[in-house]
């Protein structure tokens, strides 16, 4: 490492009713891999906007090269070799890979001459990519590629990435990380944003971390272990969820041969999926976004009917039930997305507490509602879960991203489901809150519920589960028990590296 | 009945005609719903260019400048959509829906003293050699300069959005308008300047009919032809030269139907005259079963929060 190539000092950003980044200051050396810890909500996302322009500085200045750098728009910070990888991909179905890439691009080549750039850079780094395909097409590994190509042609000198691995699969992980070193190798620093610690531990340099808004420490990853690094990023020790060792009972929820067309055009249709969930057990299902989760998760709560056999639910088909029938039953799901889906954002909890336990909870009779059980209903779950909220009358969506989803995966198992089936239940949440949402899973299991937890953490899955698969394409993998798989079984498992390569050079 | 009186050569070339109208209407509202905007005002603003470029016409007595201050009109009224939907946020259906009702009362008033004057009459291009082909040159070469226009504007739409960079960036703002936003460009910028062409484009399509095709001004005389504009670029799955087809098929049918009653066929004249508009949407549900074009973020509002 020669020489510093930008230095951030005491910048600042405050929201209405909330200090993003308060006084944060680092620097970042040439060729070096710097990480940037903290969790969901400790300012890492809005830090990382002020650098590529997108969110300007309340306060405080940084120095990119020796010279004073105030970028106003991601196309200066472009210029002065500054390049982003965005967590949720910043690409259009719609448009082929060549124009994906243009877009992002101050000064494009001719699209012939471009696509034949994409294609040599692809296969240099070992991330081969057919430039005319359609991004919408493309599985997430492949998106990801196109924003590293895309952010590979300005040659820069600083690559941001934002949660980069949170969709790869392990082997997946293990090309992109020979990318990152090659290019390390070649002067390029990259600023590295996660919270997955260990991967933090072999690719980093030097970490910050940040914890509301503020920097509150910094380490050399390599020497420290991620039981401290976790400890400086939550600011206490970690209390990890127990269970009991229980045996499996009788079967309750029974694919048999599922395969049901995806309702969107860029969706993943499922095909012949068979799984037996027991009294008891919790089946833990991985794989990368967009392999047919969503789909499932429908499939189940009865948003996509199927035959009748595809679908039972102790020993009684209800494939063909819509989401009502299956709630009376006992089949209780929570969707990904919390806001719009699990969640009516304008409503209040007790309103939402209402909209999926009005059958089961008993707060309506002959179509009229009862509004002061309902209220009860809601203040249960948000006593129950700690939801930290004023109170049952706020608007979903005026709770922060891990207390709704606290208040939706509680409001599901406070209604004493028979088969509970949630699509990840922890994304977006923090580790105190992950914690809480896994045990009260665990704790439903030890009830005598069976439930299947869908989630890209493969962490979480290895924490809560007795057995394990994974979706790829929209097939599902050979169910093994979780104890005792490699990450290689379960890199496998998910489909490998779905046809990267190690870089050439 | 008598057919014999039906000449398909004046058949065709009315046709040509007849589709300007809505061509250039249709064109417009493709360019502003590729950005990922939905206007459902272009009847609104087809009347309003209609009368503004008959005003002017009227008055300074050039045709040429009465299109130049209906495009004006036309997208000037789009422009009240643009505040109200890209910075007041506002539901973008309501406030076309409000931009048509507007706009037909505005022209109403507007025009209140124009009513049964004659315009100027518009030079027909009389392009030496080409137009003495028999039958093709009376039905492609005889035509008043708005007809060349119209087409010419398919061609460019096409290319624009094929090949130009700013076409690029416009179909990705309709496309994912946050990914747009993200990798820096100016979304509602953008989307403002597709908002004017449209408007631009409606404007001179109604001032088509009030200039060219009626020459005349009577109160809602557009009929529904910004509605079947609408419809044309939906169903013909945001592709330029499918609009092209569909126009051709409206004006087609519409001419037929005129010449079917001249003829004194034995169907009632209601029914002939709905059969362009009943016509049209049927061939285009049909042909719209390929609906892959959909902008992405067709109709959604954009905020640039954090």
């Amino acid at each position: 490492m020669t020489g510093t190539l930008l230095e951030i000092v005491g910048l600042t950003k405050a929201y209405p009713g909330v200090v993003a980044n308060d006084d944060v200051s680092f620097s970042i050396g040439e060729g070096e891999v710097h990480a940037l810890l903290g969790e969901n909500g400790a300012g890492k996302s809005t830090l990382v906007k002020m650098i590529y322009g997108l969110v300007k500085p309340d306060r405080g200045e940084m120095v990119f090269q020796g010279k004073v750098y105030e970028p106003s728009e991601p196309q200066e910070a472009r210029g002065r070799g500054v390049a982003m990888v965005f967590q949720h991909f910043s690409l259009f179905d719609a448009l082929n890979v060549a124009e994906n890439v243009a877009l992002g691009m101050a000064n494009p080549p001719k699209t012939g001459a471009l696509a034949e750039q994409i294609r040599r850079v692809s296969e240099q780094y070992g991330l081969p990519l057919d430039p005319w395909r359609l991004v919408g097409d493309l599985s997430a590994g492949e998106r990801q590629r196109v924003e590293i190509i895309r952010c590979l042609l300005q040659d820069p000198k600083l690559l941001i990435m934002d949660e980069p691995t949170s969709v790869l699969t392990p082997q997946e992980v293990e090309i992109l990380f020979a990318t990152l070193r090659k290019l390390k190798a070649e002067g390029t620093s990259i600023l590295y944003i996660s919270h997955k610690l260990e991967e933090i531990r072999t690719l980093c340099d030097e970490a910050t971390i940040l914890r509301l808004g503020r920097k509150v420490g910094t380490c050399t990853p390599r020497e420290v272990t991620a039981a401290q690094m976790a400890e400086m990023m939550v600011g206490s020790e970690l209390h990890r969820p127990e269970r009991e060792a229980s045996t499996p009972g009788e079967v309750r929820l029974a694919l048999k041969d599922l395969s049901v067309p995806s309702p969107s055009q860029f969706g993943t249709s499922l095909k012949n999926i068979t799984l037996e969930v027991r009294a008891g057990e919790v089946l833990g299902l991985a794989g990368v976004a967009g392999n047919g989760q969503d789909e499932l998760l429908a499939a189940l709560s009865g948003e996509i009917t199927s035959a009748p056999g595809m679908v039972s639910l102790d020993g009684v088909a209800i494939g063909n039930k819509g989401p009502a029938e299956r709630r009376r039953r006992g089949l209780l799901t929570g969707p990904e997305e919390r806001l719009g889906h699990a969640a009516a954002p304008n409503m209040t909890l007790t309103e939402n507490a209402l909209l999926t336990g009005a059958e089961r909870e008993g707060l309506m009779s002959s179509g009229f509602l009862k509004w002061g059980k309902a209220r009860d209903f809601a203040a249960a779950i948000i006593e129950r879960f700690d939801v930290r909220t004023p109170g049952t009358e706020t608007a979903a969506r005026a709770l922060s991203g891990g207390n709704l989803q606290k208040f939706v995966i509680g409001r599901e198992v406070m209604q004493r489901p028979e088969v509970l089936v949630v699509n990840q239940p922890t994304w977006g949440v923090d580790a105190a809150a992950a914690a809480t949402i896994r045990q009260a899973i665990l704790d439903l299991a030890a009830g005598g519920a069976a439930v299947v937890v869908i989630s890209q953490d493969l962490d979480e899955l290895m924490e809560v589960s007795d057995n394990f698969a994974a979706l790829n394409e929209g097939r599902l993998s050979e169910i093994k028990p979780a104890k005792g798989l490699s990450m290689e079984e379960i890199g496998l498992m998910m489909g490998g590296a779905h046809g990267m390569e190690v870089a050439h050079v | 009945m008598d057919f014999s009186s039906i000449n398909p050569a004046l058949l065709l070339a009315s046709l040509m005609v007849a589709s300007t109208a809505v061509l250039i209407a249709a064109i417009g509202e493709l360019i502003v719903e590729k950005a990922g905007v939905l206007n459902l005002g272009v009847e609104g603003m087809m009347i309003t260019g209609a009368i503004c470029g008959f005003i002017v016409a009227v008055t300074t007595g050039s045709p040429l400048l009465g299109f130049v201050a209906a495009a004006v009109g036309g997208a000037v009224l789009s422009l009240l959509f643009g505040v109200l939907t890209q910075l007041a946020l506002a539901n973008q259906v309501a406030s076309g829906l409000a931009l048509t009702l507007f706009g037909l009362g505005l022209s109403a008033l507007m025009g209140q003293s124009y009513v049964g004057i004659k315009p100027p009459s518009t030079p027909k291009l009389d392009l030496p050699l080409l137009s003495d082909i028999p039958f093709l040159g009376t039905v492609l070469f005889r035509h008043d300069l708005m007809v060349y226009v119209g087409i010419a504007l398919v061609a460019a739409t096409w290319a624009f959005l094929k090949y130009a960079r700013a076409g690029l960036i416009l179909k990705a703002v309709g496309e994912n308008h946050e990914a747009a936003h993200a990798l820096g460009y100016n979304v509602v910028r953008i989307r403002f300047m597709a908002i004017c062409f449209g408007g631009a484009c409606a404007g001179l399509g109604g001032a088509y009919i009030s200039l060219i095709r009626v020459p005349q001004w009577t109160e809602g005389m557009t009929g529904g032809v910004g509605w079947i504009a609408l419809a044309l670029v939906v169903f013909a799955s945001w592709k330029p030269w499918r609009v092209l087809l569909g126009a051709w098929l409206f004006g087609g049918v519409t001419v037929l139907q005129l010449n079917l009653q001249a003829a004194g066929i034995a169907i009632p004249a209601e029914y002939l005259s709905m059969s362009p508009y009943l016509i049209t949407i049927l061939v285009l549900v049909i042909m719209s079963f390929d609906r892959s074009g959909a902008p992405a973020s067709l109709g959604r509002t954009f905020h640039a929060s954090q």
